[in-house]
């Protein structure tokens, strides 16, 4: 079957970067702002708003026969509330030093608008395993987004990266990236970053047309 | 008395839930578009929060001792139910204002702000007055920023801005310095 197999790859590859959930649809910043203030704290915010997603998709993929119309926004809500509780518990009992770094803002993954989302668009209106696939690309995405959001701001902000110095003792640390004012900043530095890239690849693409695909 | 004033000027201000912990960001850059709009929709959000810590502080008086697990889905369940109480309650008493309100009235489920609200302040072991001023404070700070937000992008609106930096980039960069801005309430307190 070769025809799925690639839907099923676009599908992915499309909520790593066409779709990226952070940087193309701005969704689900809520959580991430607070938390990316180190590239450790953003994965395991990230690791977990992945287990939630991908999770709830499964299963809101396989029971869209039997949830009511009517009522459906509050199932799905439901269901990711079960899920993020899963997450909340687990990561106190296996992490406990990440959970209290993190703290009340694991709860939160609740009201991330980027999950509630998916189950709308996606998971309700396709197979399970097509929307595995989707909630995979889509939480890769967003993982790669909070992923460089915490790196940039752990690098500028105390001139690390995963604890280890980089720059040595002579750096003087912006500490502004890492407080909330950071946040904002990197986070729509890094958009702009994302739009110019867009921009470029448009106009090569008009490039090429107007010389007819010639050099092709 | 006076902890009680602290709680609200720090929810308020020094610890604003947009600025200070990212809370409420979807429709902090969704709808601060235009002033009057931003304006209804802080003091809806406003009075969900009141509602929120009211019904937030009998379950864990009441229920949520007896199973803590069930903390997360109690509370979004009655945030849920609330938002949808008021939507019928507004359009049943005034179908002038539920007409200016429209989408933004739902969307206030899914502001994480108020189940923030609700857990931080859970976290924080406040009573009922304190829980009630925390969320009068967490509101009208929501409103506070929500509205100097949408002055700001009117403003920017005719302002020579690069064409690639508009839309939420630039957006996200006035967030940031009103941010900056209000850490300077954070001196507030220190010498009390």
């Amino acid at each position: 079957m070769p025809k799925t197999q690639a839907d099923a790859y676009q599908e992915f590859i499309k909520g790593l970067w066409r779709d990226n959930p952070v940087f193309v649809q701005v969704l689900g910043m809520c959580p991430m702002l607070a938390v990316t203030n180190s590239a450790v704290n953003a994965l395991a915010m990230g690791g977990a708003t992945c287990f939630v997603l991908v999770a709830s998709s499964i299963l809101v993929a396989s029971l869209k026969q039997w949830i009511p119309k009517q009522v459906r926004i509050s199932t799905y809500i439901i269901i990711i509330a079960t899920f993020v509780t899963v997450t909340d518990l687990a990561l106190q009992a296996l992490v406990p030093e990440i959970h209290k770094e993190l703290g009340a803002f694991i709860p939160l993954i609740v009201a991330n608008c980027m999950i509630l989302g998916r189950q709308e668009a996606f998971a309700s209106r396709s197979s399970v395993s097509l929307a595995t696939v989707d909630a995979l690309g889509m939480a890769g995405g967003f993982l790669f987004a909070l992923f460089s959001l915490g790196s940039v701001r752990e690098i500028l902000g105390e001139g690390k990266f995963f604890g280890m110095d980089l720059f040595g003792p002579e750096f003087e640390p912006w500490v502004i990236m890492i407080l909330p004012p950071g946040g904002f900043l990197t986070l729509g530095l890094l958009l702009l970053f994302f739009s110019w890239v867009k921009e470029r690849k448009e106009r090569l693409a008009e490039r090429l047309a107007e010389t007819g695909g010639a050099s092709l | 008395m006076n902890e009680l004033i602290w709680i609200f000027v720090s929810a308020l201000l020094i610890n604003n839930f947009v600025l200070a912990y990212f809370l409420g960001l979807c429709p902090f850059l969704g709808v601060s578009g235009r002033l009057e709009t931003s304006f209804r929709l802080g003091l809806a959000t406003t009075f969900v929060m009141l509602i929120t810590a009211l019904c937030a502080w009998f379950l864990n008086n009441y229920v949520l001792i007896h199973a803590p697990y069930l903390r997360l889905i109690s509370f979004i369940v009655v945030i849920a139910s609330t938002v949808q109480f008021i939507e019928m309650l507004i359009k049943k008493l005034s179908p002038a204002l539920f007409k200016a309100l429209g989408i933004f009235l739902p969307l206030i489920t899914t502001n994480c702000a108020i189940l923030g609200l609700a857990i931080f302040s859970t976290n924080k072991g406040y009573g009922l007055a304190q829980g009630m001023l925390y969320a009068l404070g967490a509101g009208l700070g929501f409103t506070l920023a929500l509205v100097l937000m949408a002055g700001l992008r009117e403003e920017s609106e005719t302002a020579p801005i690069p064409r690639l930096m508009r839309g939420t980039a630039i957006n996200l960069i006035i967030a940031g310095i009103l941010s900056m801005a209000f850490m300077g309430f954070a001196g507030l307190f220190s010498a009390a």
